[in-house]
């Protein structure tokens, strides 16, 4: 140890994640995520008022890693846990950390119900193209002839139809406020995607509308690749398909929250907005 | 005592819950319970609550699981089809020591069935809520005052107990009405604390995780054994029946739900015939009264299970009785109700092959 | 003490059945009775046929649906014809006859008709056809105390429909004399 002094502070681990070893392996994005999601909870200040909801996929372990009080729920059915704990308990900060299986293929409905509830809840999602923890079957968000344990001669849209693309999908309903897609590949793209994770994470808190960052991630082991390979076959496939960027901002536009831009896009209807008599 | 007012089943057990201390609401329509979601979406605003209309019964119970690890007393109901839906979530909350009240209105099945009531998720209720070892917790109310009174009680089972309560009704129940006294409203400050809820732990102590993955195999069989044990005690402690002239029967018919309402009506029929026939009741059918159907064993010659099915409860009576004395079934399925005749039928037809 | 009473209310949806027979229900009640009433439940809403059990006895009622009525009202054919051959020996039954065109010959049963739609509309008193026949029966069978009918009334119509409790009276007061 040096003197006091001469210390200078560059790593430190987030209080809201716990001193465990993770199940993810070597070269995963999930640990950078998760990583981000609780340095987020640190810096707003909430660990202690969070309740986060684990899906069934490789991040089904982590209620052991968030310090914060978590919840495993059933496969895809994270958004209505979601709900349920966020009806009972308003005040509180709630997340669901989801996969593209559970998320975009047994919880669609689920996901898109939430958002157009416009659930006042912010949702991460991991996108890596794979189902990662049954061994790498084609997922809903499998690219075109993308060879995976189930598609073994490619992705053929034409029995197996195309990728969901989540955020476009969701942008659409008038519930959500804001949506934005990152990736964790370098630096740069890290710093934006905390970004993105906290600003999610204040729109809940603000009360503005459901929230959800699409996070286009890598799965090194079932693609059969190593991690940095994996992210040149992201960048080089799955970008394109999936480009980053916000899809969604209410404040952005204009709008106080979700329910504002939802009305103002109704504006021809009567019904929806109802005149308000003095 | 309140007055007593007129009131379908169906909103006797939701303004029960709702006095009971439920808060939150989730669920989906569906015949011939849809009353009981109708009247909680009016009532529960009132009184600050929630009512939020799922997308599916799957998502509804799910939403009780959230609400359930936060704390809060909740409530979902559905009839038949829609109870199949939601046997995910209820095994989910099982292994992760939910509360929560689940309402069965049945209707006739398999499949879509009809909408007619019916008794045949007897099994699904008792044996197979969902995938895995466990049990849940069972009441079958007789009477839109029984509806109201389970539904009462149902929340403070589930709590105690840390178990999903099923509130086993059928359609005659749900939509009959009949004279009822509501339960005081419970004070809101005395429910239970759930130091085990998921409310944001505010520094205050580790971290809850509600959760019901166990990967290794040792530590997912201690625990389903420990709830076993929790089972034991409710078996013990919880089993609830009506014995309506039992004590001297030599022939017992027994019956639950809407057909205990149609076997009374048969066994003062049979006893007007002299035939000294009982009915024993069960209120709750998981835990079985097994202790009642035992006491009975020692005076009657033959037991008859009538049932809204082809054949359900009489396993549990037979499993009881172990061969004792004959057990046999009278039934009737797909939305039909037995009539009180064909019942005192089946009796007098017993009565004369067992000997009186 | 009234006797006893088993009825079936049948008619389309919308005339009111469900309506009648939750007054005579309410009128057990209140005189201290065992009371039950069950509708038939299905997907016919409007116009489709609707009808409810109802008994009003002393002791503990069994099945609430009512296969062998000493009472029904019925307000359409398909109604009369379901259920006048189910009616108990010395049962009463008493047909809408604005509705019910064919009453044909039931020699065990008291048959009554009354244009009770006809009557409620000549008295300004729309859609009342089901408390004119309810004061029909009440005529014939008194299934409890006068005064009681309007005690169960007044708790069968909600306090922001306040208006209709008079026209019910009147409605009632019409059958009874009908």
């Amino acid at each position: 140890m040096t003197e006091a002094s001469n210390e200078k502070l560059v790593y430190e681990r987030p209080h809201a994640l716990l001193p465990v070893v993770t199940n993810y392996c070597p070269g995963c994005p999930h640990g950078i995520v998760i990583r981000l999601v609780t340095e987020v909870l640190d810096e707003l200040g909430v660990e202690g008022k969070t309740i986060g909801v684990a899906p069934v996929g490789c991040a089904v372990m982590s209620y052991d890693f968030f310090a914060c009080d978590m919840i495993e729920a059933a496969h895809g059915r994270a958004p209505a846990v979601a709900t349920g704990v966020k009806r009972a308990l308003p005040d509180s900060v709630v997340f669901a950390y989801q996969g593209d299986g559970d998320l975009a293929s047994i919880g669609m409905a689920e996901t898109v119900h939430a958002a157009t509830r416009g659930e006042n809840v912010t949702v991460i999602f991991i996108n890596n193209a794979i189902y990662g923890m049954t061994g790498g079957q084609m997922a809903p968000t499998s690219l075109p002839n993308q060879v995976t344990q189930t598609s073994p001669y490619g992705r053929d849209v034409n029995t197996a139809g195309y990728p969901i693309r989540v955020a476009e999908l969701l942008s659409n309903l008038d519930g959500v406020a804001y949506i934005e897609r990152v990736t964790v590949d370098k630096p740069a793209n890290v710093r934006k995607a905390k970004k993105a994770i906290k600003k999610a994470f204040q729109t809940q808190i603000e009360g503005r509308g459901y929230s959800m960052v699409e996070v286009v991630s890598t799965c090194p082991t079932n693609w059969g690749m190593t991690p940095q390979e994996a992210f040149g076959w992201m960048n080089e496939n799955m970008l394109p398909y999936y480009p980053l960027g916000v899809y969604k901002d209410v404040v952005a536009d204009g709008y106080e929250n979700a329910a504002e831009a939802a009305r103002a896009r109704a504006a021809a209807c009567p019904i929806a907005n109802p005149q308000v008599e003095d | 005592m309140t007055e007593k007012v007129l009131m379908k089943g169906n909103e006797a057990l939701a303004e029960a819950a709702l006095r009971a201390g439920c808060r939150f609401f989730f669920g989906y329509p569906i015949t011939p319970q849809t009353e009981v979601a109708a009247y909680m979406s009016k009532r529960l605003p009132q009184v600050g609550g929630t009512y939020l209309q799922a997308e599916s019964e799957v998502a509804a119970i799910n939403m009780v699981y959230g609400a359930s690890a936060a704390g809060a007393r909740v409530m979902t109901s559905s009839s038949s089809p829609g109870i199949s839906l939601k046997s995910e979530g209820i095994s989910y909350m099982a292994g992760s020591d939910l509360p929560g009240v689940i309402i069965n209105i049945q209707r006739g099945g398999p499949g879509l069935g009809g909408i007619q009531p019916s008794q045949s998720d007897y099994w699904q209720a008792t044996r197979a809520t969902g995938h895995g070892d466990f049990q849940i917790f069972v009441f079958a109310p007789s009477t839109v005052q029984e509806m109201a009174d389970c539904a009462y009680e149902a929340f403070d089972i589930a709590d105690k107990y840390r178990i999903p309560v099923m509130i086993l009704g059928d359609g005659l129940l749900g939509q009959m009405m009949e004279p009822v006294c509501l339960p005081e409203a419970r004070d809101m400050e005395s429910l239970p604390a759930k130091p085990w809820a998921t409310m944001g732990h505010k520094h205050e102590r580790e971290h809850n995780v509600v959760n019901s993955l166990y990967l290794t195999a040792d530590k997912l069989e201690s625990l389903n054994i420990e709830r076993y044990e929790r089972y034991d005690v409710i078996k013990a402690n919880e089993q609830r029946c009506e014995e309506y002239l039992v004590d001297d029967a030599d022939f017992v018919v027994v019956a639950f739900g809407a057909s205990a309402r149609v076997a009374r009506s048969a066994v003062n029929a049979a006893r007007e015939q002299g035939i000294k026939v009982g009915l024993l009741r069960p209120i709750t059918l998981w835990p079985f009264p097994e202790a009642a159907i035992n006491k009975a064993c020692e005076h009657a010659k033959a037991f008859l299970a009538v049932e809204m099915n082809m054949g359900q409860m009489v396993d549990d009576v037979r499993l009881v009785v172990n061969g004792r004395v004959p057990v046999e079934f009278y039934g009737r399925t797909g939305g039909v109700i037995p009539t009180p005749a064909e019942v005192l039928g089946k009796i007098v037809e017993m009565t004369e092959r067992e000997g009186e | 003490m009234s006797k006893d009473m088993q009825a079936v209310f049948a008619g389309f949806g919308g005339q009111g059945t469900l309506f009648s027979g939750k007054v005579v229900a309410y009128a057990g009640l209140i005189e201290g009775r065992e009371v039950s009433w069950f509708p038939s439940y299905g997907p016919e809403m409007r116009g489709g046929t609707a009808n409810c059990s109802v008994t009003v006895s002393d002791g503990l009622i069994g099945s609430p649906l009512v296969t062998e009525p000493d009472a029904v009202i019925a307000m359409n054919q398909p109604s009369y014809d379901k259920f006048v051959d189910l009616v108990k020996p010395g049962g009463v039954i008493v047909a809408d006859t604005s509705m019910v065109a064919e009453l044909g010959q039931h020699p065990d049963v008291r048959v009554i008709g009354i244009p009770a739609t006809q009557i409620a509309e000549e008295a300004g008193l729309k859609g009342l056809a089901n408390i004119v026949l309810l004061g029909r029966l009440f005529a014939e069978e008194p299934f409890c105390a006068l005064e009681t009918v309007d005690a169960a009334l007044q708790k069968c119509i909600p306090p922001k429909k306040a208006a209709m409790l008079d026209k019910n009276r009147v409605a009632f007061k019409l059958g009874t004399e009908a």
